[in-house]
């Protein structure tokens, strides 16, 4: 079979067109729901600024770049041949200590993978495989979006993803260490789009961390358009990581989606460095009574960045709890975006909800739009929700100057410590060291441009003179 | 040590600091004394290099060097302290690595060996002790939280560490209970020497009976406009400072009917 008879039309204009004979390991209901979502897409097209949730950020780029999804099986040998120039598990770096699994351009890759211990019943599979043994386990997942996508990347998942990683934890089962997936764009071949799919299910009283990261190699530009679901049953504990450090070229899209049962609790980490245009999308819903959920996002936007965090948080159900920290750090002509939107439904009595987004803005160019949003349509909930733009508070420089702290180090200092209240939610160990790492990485060259007195310095150097209202923001100094 | 020569400071088109000159020798202890809004922080702001303060004349020499042409943090490293009379507060940068990160460059910028973390714990808990500071404070963020007593422990938990020449503290014992004085009076007469030299800004003649100065400033309408020993600061107390609250010179009296 010719790799043309299984590329999907490269250009939303011409419609999206499956192939013909569909996927041949395809399941009936897979199929239909496929052909479903493809239709979902040529009838409503792409977002754009005219969309609401969408206002800020421009995905025309990436639909320049074919939806190719060059296989039928899902399943090649990532270190056989495919990528002879590049040497992936270098790439990886060290890893957690735990079970991990790597997906390179969207599909399982075994053989750069670690696989550990689990607890019995559980069951950790490509999502290629299960698909084929265990489809009545995924079926409910490709139908979320029965009434209507809320965008087409979510339906371009439904539609194209045919691999990723299924975790499945039956009642109890707890899994101590990290399970890692790292999610590797591999550049050198035509551009193209890669859809990896994740799905958790965690079964009533099970306990894991999730950690997802998603790596790139400088290169051609790529498009991720990951999507996760996240089933967390009642009484289950679920920790979920993004680590979006994608190269500088690529588009990342991804989705988190959390159903929450009663009592169980979910906690969403963010770290955003990486790729010209990110959005992270985190939608949770809590249909369970006494659920609880926390996200905490950091995003640090460099020149030519574009990063937007778009939040919705339901509450369903009466005595949920929900908590959310987002942070921003833009530099140079970055852009920041904060959407976060809070719903209370009727009967969400006893609610408590809370929300806070605060930005440091860098340099004069960079830009930050936050919109928190609250709708409440249930009585006796404690909701709050906030938002700050600001700059270094040139006091605080001055006094870490004045004790001979030298200027870049003073400002370097102040970043880190804006965004250590989000690294602090980062679990204890390994992934704190190794998000720490990152942003340290990632401050470094903000600061060193500072020093060499282009954008950042000759910004920075006004700040204690300007005021800190920055375009499309509200003023005030960044704590 | 230091001199100050007809400086006048201004911030945006408001001239605060008026042809104020002072000269502070090494060993000695400096009082400068007057009433709010006088410009007393906007003299410590200015010797310290801080921005929005403009310098439109006269020259500050530190050590016959031009001090208003070094940085702040070049100031720091050649030995010039100030204690804020409000200490700033920094989320999220506990207080032990920022005085560590402090004391390295310093001691980089001075050409000595940085401090390993081990080491350092031991140099800090020495300084916390003399001033009496709560240990919980040195893992906390900067005086994020802090009392104004605390605060101002920190500064002179600071001071000691960083081992200045030349300390500048402004009001540090405002608003401090008899204790707390009683360690700002220590830390500054533990740092005296025929080498190094302190300013002490200062309200009440309060800290001054545990600290007795070389020589009592009066700054009023942005200049000296009376300067004498110890027994003036005492006078100061019991008269207060009518008189002085006028942009008048030192020499001429205001002219009568001038309207100010
Ligand atoms: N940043 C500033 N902007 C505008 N005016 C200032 C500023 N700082 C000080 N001033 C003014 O300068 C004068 C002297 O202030 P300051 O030096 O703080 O006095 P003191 O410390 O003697 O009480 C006051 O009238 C004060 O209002
Ligand atoms: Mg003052």
């Amino acid at each position: 079979m010719t790799l043309a008879a299984r590329t999907v039309s490269a250009h939303p204009s011409e419609g999206l067109q499956l192939p013909l004979a569909g996927w041949p390991s395809d399941p009936d209901w897979l199929a239909v729901a496929r052909r479903g979502a493809a239709a979902w897409v040529t009838a409503n097209g792409f977002p754009s600024a005219k969309h609401e949730d969408w206002r800020y950020t421009r995905i025309d780029p990436a639909l320049a770049i074919p939806f190719a999804t060059d296989t039928d099986t899902g399943r090649r040998t990532a270190t056989g041949g495919s990528w002879p120039d590049v040497s992936l598990r270098d790439l990886l770096g060290p890893g957690l200590g735990g079970i991990r699994l790597v997906v390179v351009d969207g599909h399982f890759a075994p053989e750069l993978s670690d696989h550990g211990y689990l607890p019995s019943g559980a069951r950790l599979d490509s999502l290629h495989d299960a698909l084929a043994v265990a489809p009545h386990r995924l079926e409910p997942l490709w139908s979320w979006h029965s009434n209507g996508y809320p965008h087409a990347l979510r339906a371009l998942s439904d539609a194209l993803a045919t691999d990723g990683i299924l975790i499945d934890l039956p009642t109890e089962a707890v899994v101590d260490d990290p399970i890692e997936i790292v999610l590797l764009t591999v550049p050198g071949r035509a551009p193209h789009w890669s859809h990896p799919r994740i799905v958790v299910l965690a079964g009533a009283g099970s306990k894991a961390t999730v950690v997802e990261t998603h790596l790139g190699v400088p290169g051609q530009p790529s498009v991720t358009n990951a999507l996760t679901q996240v089933v967390v049953d009642d009484g289950a504990q679920v920790a979920h990581y993004v680590i979006q450090d994608e190269n500088l070229d690529s588009f990342h899209f991804s989705s988190l989606d959390a159903h929450l049962g009663h009592s169980s609790r979910f906690s969403s980490r963010l770290l955003a460095v990486g790729g010209r245009i990110g959005r992270h999308e985190v939608h949770t819903v809590l249909h369970g009574e006494n659920a609880e959920v926390e996200l905490h996002g950091l995003f640090l936007t460099g020149s030519g960045q574009h990063h937007d965090n778009a939040i919705l948080v339901d509450h369903a159900a009466l005595g949920c709890r929900s908590h959310q920290i987002y942070k921003g750090v833009i530099d140079g002509d970055g852009h920041g975006v904060f959407n976060g939107h809070i719903v209370v439904r009727p009967g969400a009595v006893g609610t408590d909800a809370h929300q806070t987004n605060k930005n440091l803005l860098l340099s004069d160019r960079a830009e930050v739009d936050t919109r928190p949003r609250l709708e409440i349509f249930a009585d006796d909930v404690a909701c709050t929700h906030g938002a700050a733009v600001g700059q270094l508070d040139p006091d605080a420089l001055f006094y870490l100057r004045s004790r001979g702290v030298p200027h870049q180090e003073a400002r370097a200092l102040l970043v880190s410590g804006f965004v250590q209240e989000v690294l602090d939610c980062f679990a204890d160990g390994p992934i704190r060291q190794y998000a720490e790492r990152l942003v340290a990485a990632h401050l470094e060259p903000i600061m060193s441009a500072g020093r060499r007195g282009t954008d950042s310095a000759s910004d920075s150097d006004s700040d204690s003179a300007r005021d800190v209202s920055a375009s499309r923001s509200r003023g005030g100094t960044a704590k | 040590m230091l001199l100050i020569d007809d400086l006048h400071a201004s911030i945006g088109d408001t001239e605060i600091l008026s042809g104020l000159s002072l000269e502070v020798a090494a060993g000695e202890v400096h009082a400068v004394m007057g009433p709010n809004g006088s410009g007393k922080s906007t003299l410590a702001h200015v010797l310290a290099g801080r921005d929005p303060y403009q310098v439109t004349a006269g020259r500050v020499l530190y050590d016959g060097a031009d001090l208003l042409a070094m940085t702040p943090e070049e100031r720091a490293a050649a030995g010039v302290f100030l204690g804020f009379q409000h200490p700033v507060e920094i989320p999220g940068v506990a207080n032990m690595y920022f005085l560590r990160t402090a004391l390295n460059a310093l001691r980089r910028a001075r050409g000595l060996d940085e401090v390993g973390p081990v080491e350092f714990l031991a140099i800090a808990e020495e300084k916390r002790r003399l001033v009496e500071m709560d240990r919980m404070l040195m893992d906390r963020p900067v005086n994020d939280g802090f009392s104004g007593g605390e605060k101002k422990r920190n500064e002179i938990l600071q001071m000691l560490l960083f081992e200045p020449r030349l300390a500048i503290l402004d009001e540090t014992d405002s608003g401090l209970d008899i204790d707390a004085l009683r360690v700002v009076a220590a830390g500054v007469s533990s740092l005296r020497s025929p080498d190094t030299a302190a300013i002490l800004i200062t309200h009440h003649q309060r800290l001054l009976d545990h600290l007795v100065p070389d020589r009592v400033h009066v700054l009023a309408g942005g200049r000296i406009v009376r300067s004498g020993g110890p027994e003036l600061a005492a006078e100061l107390e019991a008269h207060g400072y009518a008189g002085f609250d006028t942009r008048c010179s030192r020499e001429l009296p205001a002219p009568i009917g001038s309207g100010r």
